[in-house]
Order: structure tokens, then sequence, then C-alpha cells
């Protein structure tokens, strides 16, 4: 493996981490305000806080982790991503400060005010939303090199229905998952009325999200034939996911072993985004940037990837123990263990 | 918008957002030592109020990091988004510590995650501090990994420039760089001591406020111990760093002290104004550049005029410099007297003005960082990194800078405000007295302290 290859794969597993775990994050918060608005709270938010409490600063580290890197492995990406997005992401900056510093602000200072918590659970819908915009223009035609400098093309991006079809995969993808997980977690908790609550918007979101990825592969043929193409080239991890898509919904429909759907539902969307990401080689952007001219030189690259070794063997053992005391902690989960905060 | 605009409101966007972090990462980086320090006391001591004092210190430092945290992404991304071409060139070398300092936010993030909600899981206390030390190693490492990328900043080094291309990079050389030791440890100990100080700050404030508790008086004086220890340690690594810059960036140290001509026996200017290159009413300490720079009183200071005119940094940082070094010296002497009041007995540091000269202290150290930063940062202009690329040609294109640039603006006012709301909120919907009382009930009603009680 080049070592190009080695910090793009790397790159793209923190990445994935990123969207487990922040749709889970973005959707709890979606399904807080909504069961504010339908009198529901009661019901959910228990689980929900038990559940993002002690995690919610780890994700959005996965994030930084996620960026930082890129600019470590491919810093031309800083040129070309950097200069054309500066609206965009500062939008998600915006939203994603709100929605941390509220979290902490609600759930530590205890002010209470819905309104918080409509615009936390907005915030995490539109977030998703904003930061999939990226993987729109990385598939080209939406940047044009004006003297030398890239310039985003805002009037192509808006209008194009590709741009639109990942956004809607994004929000749904964000819910389905975020309910799958909570699903099992409640369940876990020994909360009926929240497992089912959870199961049902688990099921309602499964369709729109196949959906809508179907729709995106389609509007790729007419948008990026080179990509599409390569797209079919590794279909069977499509149907592999595909395949895992309808074992999470049996396993929901019959309510069966929740665990199990978990997994299941984090294989589905694991080889559809390396496959996905694996047919977009050797581009970071069509068709300006590869990976290949953008890398860094080889004494950083390496430099790099030992640091990134290194850190993990610190990284490892900790997370598994954040896992262990509150994850999988049965008194924990439960709610028995009466761990107050600070 | 014209590119002059994009630089300049980039230029504003960078300095509003780092103003801003900076007061939220210094006391991320500092309050965690305090809080570990408090409940090792309390611990040894077997002292109740400390244990209590730590706790109170973590709820609030909650508030602290949140904002830190997302304030600190902010930065991060807008680093690429706002200096796009310096981000492409700098990253090729000094990518190293930015990314290693991903591994101790992450580091920090997962332990404070599960120190804050482990609060009575242990019976042993030890076990429950054990878990801070990776929070306050996170904290700090991640002050000196981002200090290394801006001291590389200062004193480029780990590549060749052939052609407008870097070959032959080096990332270990560029992270050990001359600005790097007493930079990193100017920061962190600077952050050590201001955490101390608003920590001080906010026990005084109690105590004028008509409270007599004793775990104020504990509290203030364990602070202000902290606060003399870290603030002698500044004063001395500053003096290291007039050093390291009368040898690496003159010009820095020379538009500070507002000296033009090269020579020796150079005095030290405080304050005072300039008139063309005509320093007037200035306090004048003989001798004290050339010691400052030098150690040696008679060693020769290099001059303003011997560099480009446009290669100058504004002289306005001698005021920037000048704050900095008096507020240094102001808590050096109000902490001293206080450690030495409370061993010689002396009355007037329990005065009320003595502690109202305290309280001050908290936002006084808060504006010794702000002057600080800001002096090194403008200081090293017009460079954005220093001979080699300025800040203009970092710039981004983008037309957009300026909108961007109100939104953050309002985004930081609404976290500023928001942070001090809720703290405020948080203690006094729950002030100590009753927390105190709370907890000796608990423990006379033979309820076991700790564990799954309720
Ligand atoms: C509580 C804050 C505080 C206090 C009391 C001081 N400093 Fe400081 N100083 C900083 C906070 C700071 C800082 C914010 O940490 C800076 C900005 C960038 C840096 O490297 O550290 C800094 C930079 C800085 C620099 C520039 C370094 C460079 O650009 O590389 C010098 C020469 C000094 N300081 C010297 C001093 C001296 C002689 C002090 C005497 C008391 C002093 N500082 C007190
Ligand atoms: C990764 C390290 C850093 C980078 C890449 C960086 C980058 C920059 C850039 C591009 C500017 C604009 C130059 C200008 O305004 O003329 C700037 C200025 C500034 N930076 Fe840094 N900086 C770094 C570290 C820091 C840190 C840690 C602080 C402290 C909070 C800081 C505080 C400032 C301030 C106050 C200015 C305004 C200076 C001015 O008016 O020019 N910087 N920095
Ligand atoms: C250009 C300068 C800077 C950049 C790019 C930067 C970047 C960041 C980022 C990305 C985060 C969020 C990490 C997370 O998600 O947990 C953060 C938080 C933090 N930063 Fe900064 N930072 C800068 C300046 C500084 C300085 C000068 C210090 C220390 C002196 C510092 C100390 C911290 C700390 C301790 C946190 C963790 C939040 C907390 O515990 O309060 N940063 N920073």
């Amino acid at each position: 493996m080049s070592l190009e290859v080695l910090g793009i794969t790397v790159l793209m597993t923190f990445l994935f981490g990123y969207i487990i775990v922040g749709a889970i994050d973005f959707g709890a918060g979606f399904f807080n305000a909504y069961s504010l608005l339908t009198g529901k709270e009661h019901i959910l938010t228990n689980v929900i806080q038990r559940y993002l409490s002690p995690v919610w600063e780890v994700t959005n580290v996965f994030l930084v982790f996620f960026f930082v890197g890129m600019v470590g492995f491919f810093p031309s990406t800083a040129f070309y991503y950097g200069t054309t997005m500066l609206v965009p992401l500062s939008i998600a900056l915006i939203l994603l400060a709100i929605r941390g510093s509220y979290y902490a602000f609600e759930t530590y200072g205890a002010s209470g005010h819905k309104g918080y918590s409509f615009m936390y659970g907005l915030a995490g819908l539109l977030l998703p939303a904003s930061l999939s915009i990226v993987l729109t223009i990385s598939e080209g035609g939406f940047i044009d090199m004006v003297d030398g400098q890239p310039v985003l093309d805002y009037g192509a991006l808006f209008t194009s229905p590709l741009t639109w079809s990942i956004v809607f995969l994004s929000i749904a993808a964000t819910l389905y998952i975020s309910a799958v997980f909570l699903t099992w977690y409640a369940d876990k908790a020994g909360d009926r009325d929240a497992t089912e609550l959870l199961r049902k918007y688990a099921l309602i979101w499964s369709l729109p999200t196949i959906i809508t990825a179907g729709g995106i592969v389609w509007e790729l043929r007419s948008h990026n034939a080179e990509h599409y193409n390569q797209l079919l080239g590794l279909w069977w991890m499509f149907a592999l996911s595909g395949a895992l898509f309808i074992g999470t919904v049996y396993l929901l429909w019959k309510r069966h072993n929740y665990g199990l759907a978990v997994w299941l539902l984090i294989g589905q969307f694991a080889l559809a985004f390396y496959g996905y990401g694996i047919a977009h080689y050797p581009y970071l952007l069509y068709p300006h940037l590869t990976i290949h001219d953008s890398f860094t030189n080889t004494a950083m690259a390496t430099a790099l990837i030992i640091a990134f070794i290194l850190g993990l063997g610190l990284l490892i053992p900790s997370l598994y123990l954040l896992l262990r005391l509150f994850l999988f902690n049965k008194d924990y989960v439960k709610g028995r263990k009466k761990d107050e905060h600070a | 918008m014209g590119n002059e605009e994009s630089v300049f409101f980039s230029r504003v966007l960078t300095e509003l957002t780092l103003s801003f972090h900076i007061i939220y990462a210094t006391i991320g980086v500092g309050v965690p030592l305090m809080i570990m320090i408090a409940q090792w006391v309390g611990i040894k001591k077997n002292d109740e109020h400390y244990i209590l004092l730590a706790r109170r210190w973590a709820r609030g430092f909650v508030i602290t990091v949140a904002v830190g945290v997302v304030t600190g992404t902010a930065i991060g991304m807008q680093l690429s988004l706002l200096w796009p071409n310096f981000m492409e060139l700098a990253g090729q070398v000094i990518a190293l510590p930015l990314f290693m300092e991903t591994f101790a936010f992450f580091f920090e993030a997962i332990f404070l995650g599960i120190y804050l909600y482990t609060w009575d899981r242990f019976d042993n206390q030890k076990k429950h501090l054990l878990l801070l030390v990776p929070v306050a190693l996170g904290a700090s490492f991640s002050a000196v990994f981002i200090t290394i990328v801006n001291a590389f900043m200062n004193a480029p080094q780990g590549f060749d420039l052939v052609d407008g291309e870097l070959v032959n990079i080096q990332p270990l050389v560029a992270m050990f760089n001359p600005a790097m030791p007493t930079k990193v440890a100017h920061v962190v100990i600077t952050a050590y001591m201001t955490s101390a100080f608003i920590l001080a700050a906010i026990a005084a404030f109690r105590l004028l406020k008509g409270s007599d508790h004793v775990y104020h008086k504990k509290a203030l004086f364990l602070t202000m111990k902290l606060g003399l220890i870290f603030s002698i340690g500044a004063a001395i690594i500053g003096d290291f760093s007039g050093k390291y810059l009368a040898e690496y960036q003159p010009e820095k140290l020379a538009a500070a002290e507002w000296h033009f001509e090269t020579e020796g026996e150079a005095p030290l200017m405080l304050y005072g104004v300039l008139d063309g290159q005509e320093v007037k009413y200035a306090i004048t300490i003989p001798y004290a550049l050339s010691i400052l720079a030098h150690s040696d009183p008679t060693a020769e200071v290099i001059g303003l005029n011997e560099f480009p005119e446009d290669e100058i940094p504004p002289l306005y940082i001698h005021y920037l410099f000048d704050t900095m070094v008096t507020i240094g010296m102001l808590m050096i002497m109000v902490s001293g007297l206080y450690w030495l009041g409370k061993h010689m007995r002396w009355r007037f540091i329990h005065s009320r003005w003595y502690r109202w000269l305290i309280v001050a202290g908290g936002p006084l150290t808060v504006i010794a960082i702000e002057a600080g930063w800001w002096y090194a940062e403008v200081g090293r202009q017009p460079w954005i990194l220093r001979d080699i690329m300025k800040v203009p040609e970092a710039a981004t294109t983008s037309g957009h800078v300026d909108t961007m640039l109100y939104l953050f603006a309002t985004l930081y006012l609404i976290l500023g405000v928001g942070s001090v709301v809720v703290l405020r909120r948080m203690f006094r919907k729950n002030p100590v007295e009753r927390e105190i009382a709370d907890r000796e009930a608990e423990v006379r009603e033979g309820t076991r302290k700790g564990g799954d009680h309720r």
C-alpha cells in the first residue's frame, strides 16, 4: 500500500467514525426536540441524556481529527477546499458551536429552556446537510478556476439534483442510524416505551435512507460518469451493503436482537462508505485534485503515520475504558448507578 | 470584494477568533491542574472542603471547556478557510504537531467524560483523582503542540527553499525550532498562572460579598500560593523569551522597546509616547534592555534602523509589551505580599481594598494573556512565516469573508454572554454553604458517603 493510500484510508476511517457517532448525536438531538413537541419527552429524554452526556466532546474530536489530518496528509486540499468552502463550512462551524455549547449549558447549567432544545434539534439536522456539501463538491463540476484561483459556482451547486439528493440522504441516514442505535440502547436500559418509540422511528426512516442512497447513484450517472462506472465495478460491495440493510430492518421488525441490528447497520454503512470512497480513487476533487498530486512529502507522511500509530496505542485503550464504563456498563445504562456528574 | 479586503477581513476574523478562543483555552489548560492539586490536597489532608473545591471547579470547568472546544474547532478550520496558501505551504513542514494536538484533545476529551461522571463511583478517591491526570496532561500538551506550530511561524526551519519549493523536509527539526522552548514554557506557565488568579479572584469575591466561610479562605490561600509560584516562573521564562527575541527576532524586541539605534548599555523604556524617533515621558530603567536581551548591562542591542522600513512591525506593540510586564510584576507583588502577610499576620491582607485588588487580578491576568499574544503576533508582522511568506500572500481570495466576520462575531457574543450567565446561575442556585450543609446532613444520617446512595 502506498503512503497516500494509507493516509487516505486512515482519514476515511475517522470520517466514518464521525459519521456514525455524529449521526447518533445529531439524530438524538432531533428526536429529543421532536418528543418535546409531541409531549413524549418523558419517554426519550432519559435515554438520550444518559448516552450523550459523557461522550459529546469525543464526537467533536473525530471531526477535528479528520480535517486536521486531511491538511496534514494532503496540504493542497487547504488550497482547493479552503478557498471555496468558506461559506458552507463557516455555517457548519456556527451550527456546531451553537449545538455543542448549548448542550453543555443545558445539561450542566440546567437552564431548561425549550427554545434551546428546538434549536439544538434543528441544528442537528442542518449540520449533516451543510457538511455533506463537501461530498457534493468533490464530485466536480461546481468549481471553476479563475485566474488560477478556485471559485465555487453557487448557482450550479444549489440547482443540481445531486446536491439535494446528498442533502436528503445525509438527513435520512442521520435519523436512521441514530434511531437504530438508540433502540438498542433503550432496550439495554430496559426502557420498553422508549424502545418501542425509537424502533418505530428507525423503521420509518429506513425507507427514505435506502431510496435516497439509490437516487444518488442514479444522479451520478449523468453528473460524473467516471465515478459512476467505478461504482458499478464495485457492485458487490453495494449488494452486500443492501443485504445488511435488509437484515437490520428484519431484526427491527421482528423485535429481535437489537445489538446485532446495530452491527449490521454499521456494516451496511461501512461497505457503502468505503465502496463510494474506493470508487472515488484517485480523486479528492474531480478533476482538479488527486491524492497523488496533493500528497505531502514522504518525510512528513512517515512522521504522521508514526504519530498516528503511537496515538492509537494511547487512544484505543482509553476509548475502550470509556465504552466499558458507560456504554456497556449495565448499571450505568439502566440508570441504577446514580453517577452524579461533578 | 477586492483581495485587499479579503486580507483585511481575514486578519480581523483570525484576530477575533483567536482572541476569544485564547480566554477559554487558557482556562482549559490551567484549571485541570488546579482541580488536581485541590483534590490531592483534600485527599492528603482528609479535608472535605478541598474535595468540594475541586468538585465545584470541575463543574464550572465543563462550561468553559465547551466554549473552548467549539471555538477551537472554529479556529482549526478557519486556518484552512482563511489562510489556504499558508496552510498549503506550511502544512508540508509543520503538520506533525498540529496532528499530534488532536491526539492530545482526544485523550483529554475521553478522560474528561469519564472523570465528570464518576464522582461517586469509586470508594477510593485516589482512583478518581487518577482519572484527572490524563485530562491535565492532554490539556497542557494541546497547548504545547499548538504553540510549537506558532513558534515555527516565528522561526521557521527544518526545510530548504529551492525556487519556491520546499525540499529536504525534516518534521522534527521544524518542531524543535529556536522559538519553541521559551514560547512553549511561557505559554503553559502563564496559563497556569492565569487560572490560579481567576480562581483566587472568585474566592476573594465571595469573601467580599459577605460569606465568611472557611471554605473560601482555604481556596484563596491555595490559589494565591500557586499564583505566586507560577507568576514568578512566568517572569523568569519571560526574561528568557526576551533573550530569544534578541537573538532571533531582534526587530520584534526593538519595536516593543522603541529601540531605534543599535547600541550598548540600552535602557528599558516603559510607557511614554513617541515623537518621531524620540521617546517622551517614558519611565526609563538604565541598562535594563541590555540585561533583558543579553544578561549583560553593556551588551549591544540591535535597533530598528537596521531593518528595511517595510519589515518593521507596528510600533504600538510597545504598549502591549508594557501592559503584559506591568501586570506580571503587579501580580507577583500582590500574591507575594499576601503570602508573606499570611505568615507575618499582617492585617491589611484581609482588608476590603486588598481583596478587591485580588479580584481585579483575575481579569488583569486575562488582559496580560491577550496583550502577550497580540504582542507576539503583531510583532511578527508583516510576516506570517517569518522571512518566507507575508500575510497578504497567505490569505484567501474568497469574497465573503466580511459576512462571515459578522456571523462569527455574533456567535462569540452569544457564547461569551451565555457562558457567563450559565456559570453565574449554576453557582447561585447551589451556594457552597448549602452544599456543605447538605453533605454534612447526609453523613450524619448515616448514609454511606459516595457509592450507590439513594
Ligand atoms: C499572564 C500572562 C503573562 C504575563 C504576566 C507575562 N507574559 Fe509574556 N507572554 C504571555 C503572557 C504573559 C503569552 C500570552 O503567553 C505570550 C504571547 C505569545 C507567547 O509566546 O507567550 C507572551 C509573550 C512574551 C514575549 C514574546 C515571545 C515571542 O514572541 O516569542 C516576551 C519577550 C515576553 N512574553 C516577556 C515577558 C516578561 C519579561 C514578563 C514579565 C513579567 C512577561 N512576559 C509576563
Ligand atoms: C497554529 C498556530 C497559529 C497560526 C497558524 C496563526 C495564524 C495567524 C494569522 C494568519 C494571523 C494574521 C496575521 C495578521 O493579522 O496580520 C495571525 C494573527 C494573530 N494571531 Fe496567530 N496564529 C497561530 C497561533 C496563534 C495563537 C496560539 C494565538 C493566541 C491566541 C494567536 C493570536 C493571534 C493574534 C492576536 C493575531 C493578530 C495579529 C495582527 O493584528 O496581525 N495566534 N495569526
Ligand atoms: C491557532 C491556534 C489554535 C488552534 C488552531 C486551536 C485549535 C483547537 C481546536 C481544534 C480545539 C477543539 C478540540 C476538541 O474538539 O476537543 C481547541 C481546544 C483547545 N485549545 Fe485551542 N487552538 C489554538 C490555540 C490554542 C492555544 C494558544 C492554547 C493554549 C494556550 C489552546 C489550548 C486549547 C485547549 C486546552 C483546548 C481544549 C478545550 C478545553 O479544554 O478548554 N489552543 N483548540
